[in-house]
């Protein structure tokens, strides 16, 4: 006999969750080919394709159902995820290769979704920082800055065969992000008052980039609306941020950048409603969420500042993943009726 | 040179120190691993495992005569958590001593006993009642199923009787999960 | 009607109500059937003893099998009749097993045995507790318990508080709803006697606030008493005691200890009005109200006799309109399956839903867990249902029990809100069941084990015993020689002297 009450449920399925996730990265895409050009779609289209086929080699080959596993949207999230990580010129194999690595050493090799320890597009935006370092911090320069705009065909071009254009247009459309102009700058003894006057710099953080984290606000609100995400992550996080970015802004105002600046700058934005979000890797408790969020703050702020790189989400984030069963066991909620 | 061996020195005197301490302050009487190994055995005293009772097997074990896959009521689950809790590799159970069967216990034909007693010598928790020359019965909720009554019978008049589900002791089943299904499929 | 101080638990789930359907017609009774499937274990606690035999004829009323002991209850005959036999029959239970019933033969004459009304007011606690423990009044919420054991007080237990559950939180299910709305009367003053037989303070009855006639019904009727009725919001599972209890006193019942520990006492509306019936005019525990509901053509609600064979119900209600015929036994999230539509109709039957694919729709493909602890939200206990899940589906039942497995109630909140579909209920009520039988096994391991060492004892002491028999007879043969010895000693001395007496003679 069969006996599975409750005989009603009334639940979003998993591939509803993961499209509203899609869905409020929108608003921040459509600002990112604002800024910088038709690149970034590119290299989405890219990786949607490479998740769809890798995940439907590897799902054969576990012998999965593929349709329930493709349509899960899973996969898709994570590949969007790391082509919103990654240069927008940079050559069209990192980004293949990226997503290869986050489907199967992310996830696949620890049992596909629901099973992965790390957050897979942290897993595969690390191993492709380490492994090149020089593409994965070449930026493209904001189009409103570049002498003569480039145009969709010089993105594809550089994304798809780079030689074709000449090196002085290539040096044209790269530069550095903020967070590791300044960082380069501090250590040739330049005051960030000083640094801050470069034109890549906006009104609190870089310049367009800024715009393109008030897009993954407006996202991440929305997820939070829809309950879709519980605000413990994203608050803890950015409070955290802000609050130490604070602190050392008091204490010396002319090394260390503004809190509004680090909350505004890098992957800050994406990281809080989107990257840490990840229900998989992360705590399930509402504290150990919070404590979550706010470690991998702190740890941001510190690889920021005191680390060799300009960004630190990727390791902190993949680090908390490594704590967050035993956050979990440490912080759980006090059940009915016990003390 | 001479202050990195002195602070070696030092350091292993501490360490001893420490160890010796230790050794003495949180010393462990008795041996509790014959009683834990005992506490995971099912009791039934059954003897296929090669020794007289439970109790014998579970010493054997601690003291690293017997293999822990000798006990067939215990099933692979019982040899499971012998394995963990001897930090052994887990073995199925030994088909050598006997398989696992469904738990069943004795039930004596009454009309056939001849009361000779010999099973109630056999019977390892006392769970025959009876005297020479009367009738025995078994008193079931006692009998562990260890079927140590049966060759001592003469007249063959014992029988194991699977232990029926009932209303009391039915239990929910593992859900059956349709991904599974679609697994296999 | 209005909420006033009403403390939230965590969680909980809004199922659609589906009550209307069942709440159009005003609750009719069944006719009495030609059978009557008694089964005697229809309450928590011993099973009932037989008190009849085939072939006894027996009145309306009259018990047919006794409470065994306290935690136990009476049966009664449901109309006047034959008994035709006791036998295993299949019973209203998820197991589909048979058990032990009576089967009565009814006569149509439905001739009640003298009823005894009982004079409440004015005989002893004790005494009506006793009277109370033949009445067959078991909690007639679903947890089927004995009630004379509920209303049974120590000096060390004073009961301050009397809490009527009428929150009926379950969707589909309409048969409290309608008692209040028709016998308003019989649950106040069933109120007012529990509230005197406690000692109680304090009345309160819990209705949620989706059943507005039936509020107003007690309301009216509660007017110059001083039972209290407070409204609280819809939220499943408010209906369940404990939650019930925080939801109107924020008191929060700890965990292993009963509310009666905390000096409160639950009782559901049927259950009250039941006493009232039983102590007012000394009708003892032989129907009750039934829902039916779901798929059938005409839902409605019925008195209908213990042991009315379901198929008679579902008859009354028009039949099944579908091919499938399943039904369910109480409500959409704990109900589950019948066996049969042949099974008896019981105390703890509150609600029958014929199922039909457009209601409850096959479950859709389970996923792997993603931890979204949308669960965790749901869960009126806060616990984390997908680390119970992990652990249950992994079979580790101790890490299981240390996450505080046993103090789930089986809601099944966290299954409605599941993106993943997962059974997680299911998967709890295995490993529950599990657990437990697990325990009763070791329990009967220790007892082996003790046997075993008693009768090695025994077996050595018999043995020493032995020895030392076998060594008082080895002294006792040597005394034996030394005696034989003296004896032949002696003979031989005499022989010698009659030898020499014999040589006197002779010389």
């Amino acid at each position: 006999m069969e006996n599975r009450s409750p005989y009603i449920v009334n639940a979003p399925s998993v591939s509803f969750i993961m499209f509203k996730v899609l869905l409020a990265l929108i608003p921040g895409i459509a600002l990112y080919v604002y800024v910088f050009g038709v690149g970034v779609i590119i290299n989405i289209l890219l990786a949607s394709l490479t998740v769809l086929l890798t995940e439907s080699v590897i799902l054969a080959i576990r012998k999965l159902p593929i349709r329930p596993f493709i349509l899960d949207g899973s996969g898709l999230v994570t590949a969007w995820l790391l082509a919103l990580s990654i240069p927008s010129i940079a050559p069209w194999w990192i980004i293949v290769l990226g997503t290869l690595l986050c489907i199967i050493f992310g996830k696949h090799l620890y049992g596909g979704l629901g099973y992965n320890l790390f957050n897979p597009a942290m897993v595969g935006y690390a191993i492709l920082l380490i492994s090149f370092p020089s593409i994965m911090t070449h930026w493209q320069t904001p189009s409103a800055l570049m002498a003569s705009p480039m145009d969709w065909l010089d993105q594809i071009k550089i994304i798809f065969k780079n030689n074709l254009l000449t090196k002085e247009t290539i040096d044209a459309m790269s530069s550095a992000t903020p967070l590791d102009y300044i960082k380069t700058q501090l250590t040739l003894h330049q005051t960030l008052s000083s640094i801050q006057q470069d034109k890549i710099f906006g009104l609190i953080g870089g310049h367009g980039l800024e715009l393109i984290n008030l897009g993954y606000l407006a996202g991440g609100l929305y997820l939070l609306k829809e309950k879709i995400i519980s605000w413990h992550l994203p608050v803890a996080f950015l409070s955290t941020l802000f609050i130490t970015a604070l602190m050392f802004n008091v204490l010396s105002p002319e090394t260390f950048a503004s809190p509004l600046f680090h909350v505004m700058s890098g992957g800050s934005i994406l990281c809080a409603f989107f990257i840490i979000t990840d229900p998989v890797s992360a705590p399930t408790t509402p504290k150990g969420k919070i404590y979550f969020g706010a470690g991998i703050a702190l740890l941001v702020f510190i690889i920021r500042i005191f680390g060799g790189y300009p960004e630190g989400i990727a390791f902190a984030v993949l680090l908390f993943n490594i704590c967050a069963p035993l956050i979990d066991s440490l912080t759980q909620p006090r059940v009915f009726g016990h003390k | 040179m001479i202050t990195a061996l002195l602070v070696m020195i030092f350091l292993a005197i501490l360490l001893g120190l420490v160890l010796g301490y230790s050794a003495i302050k949180f010393k462990v009487d008795g041996d509790p691993m014959v009683a834990r190994i005992d506490a995971i055995l099912p009791q039934t005293q059954c003897g296929q495992c090669g020794y007289p009772g439970c109790k014998p097997y579970a010493t054997a074990i601690a003291k690293g005569e017997a293999d822990i896959n000798q006990c067939p009521p215990g099933g692979d689950a019982g040899a499971k958590a012998l394995a963990e809790l001897m930090g052994m590799e887990f073995k199925p159970v030994n088909e050598k001593h006997g398989v696992q069967k469904p738990k069943s216990v004795a039930l004596i034909d009454e009309s056939t006993c001849i009361g000779c007693t010999l099973c109630i010598q056999a019977c390892p928790v006392d769970a025959i009642l009876g005297a020479a020359k009367q009738m025995h019965t078994i008193i079931a909720s006692e009998c562990t199923g260890c079927e140590l009554c049966l060759p001592p019978c003469p007249v063959d008049c014992i029988t194991m009787e699977p232990v029926l589900e009932n209303s009391e002791s039915w239990k929910w089943k593992y859900p059956i999960y349709n991904i599974q299904k679609a697994q296999k499929a | 009607m209005q909420l006033k101080n009403i403390f939230k638990f965590n969680g909980g789930v809004h199922p659609d109500e589906n009550k209307i359907a069942s709440t159009r017609l005003p609750i009719a009774k069944l006719a009495i059937p030609k059978k009557l499937v008694l089964p005697l274990r229809q309450h928590v606690g011993h099973v009932a003893k037989v008190k009849v035999k085939p072939g006894d004829q027996v009145f309306k009323g009259q018990i047919i099998a006794e409470a065994d002991g306290n935690i136990s209850a009476a049966i009664h005959a449901p109309t006047s009749g034959r008994i035709l036999k006791i036998s295993e029959e299949i019973l209203p239970h998820p197991s589909g097993l048979p058990d032990f019933c009576i089967t009565l033969e009814a006569d149509f004459k439905d001739t009640w045995i003298e009823k005894k009304p009982i004079p409440w007011k004015k005989i002893e606690k004790t005494q009506l507790i006793e009277t109370l423990s033949q009445s067959g009044i078991v909690g007639l919420g679903g947890a089927v318990f004995p009630t004379h054991m509920k209303l049974k007080t120590n000096q060390k237990q004073t009961i301050h508080t009397l809490v009527i559950n009428a929150a009926e939180c379950e969707p589909f299910i309409t048969c409290d709803d309608m008692l209040m709305r028709e016998r308003a009367d019989e649950i106040i003053r069933g109120s007012l006697i529990a509230q005197t037989i406690l000692g109680a303070e304090k009345c309160v009855i819990g209705i949620e606030d989706n059943k507005i006639e039936a509020y107003e019904a007690l309301k009216k009727a509660a007017q110059k008493t001083t039972v209290e009725i407070t409204v609280v919001p819809t939220l499943y599972p408010s209906g369940d005691a404990k939650r019930l209890i925080y939801l109107l006193m924020g008191i929060e019942v700890p965990k292993e200890k009963r509310s009666v520990d905390l000096g409160i006492q639950v009782f559901n509306v049927a259950t009250v009005a039941a006493i009232y019936r039983y102590l007012e005019f000394g009708e003892p525990s032989i129907s009750r109200i039934v829902t039916i509901t779901g798929a059938v053509k005409t839902p409605q609600n019925y008195e209908v006799l213990f042991g009315t064979p379901l198929s008679e119900l579902i008859k009354a209600a028009g039949g099944s309109s579908n091919k499938q015929k399943k039904f369910i036994m109480g409500g959409p999230m704990m109900g589950f399956d019948l066996p049969s539509i042949d099974v008896p109709v019981t105390k703890a039957m509150n609600c029958v839903i014929e199922s039909s694919p457009e209601l409850f729709p096959t479950p859709k493909p389970v996923m792997p867990c993603i931890r979204c602890a949308r669960c965790a939200d749901a869960c009126p206990v806060n616990l984390q249902p997908q680390e119970l899940y992990w652990f249950s589906k992994s079979s580790q039942l101790e890490k299981a029990r240390e996450y505080n497995l046993f103090d789930c109630i089986e809601c099944g909140c966290c299954t409605y809100v599941c993106p993943s579909n997962i059974p997680l209920v299911q998967f709890y009520r295995y490993a529950k069941s599990e657990i437990i039988a697990q325990d009763k096994s070791k329990e009967a391991a220790n007892t082996a084990r003790e046997r075993n060492e008693f009768r090695l004892a025994r077996l050595e002491r018999e043995k020493k015993e032995r020895a030392e028999r076998h060594a008082q007879k080895a002294l006792g043969a040597q005394d034996k020689q030394a005696e034989d010895d003296k004896k032949s000693t002696i003979a031989a001395a005499m022989e010698r002297v009659k030898q020499n007496q014999q040589e006197n003679i002779k010389n």
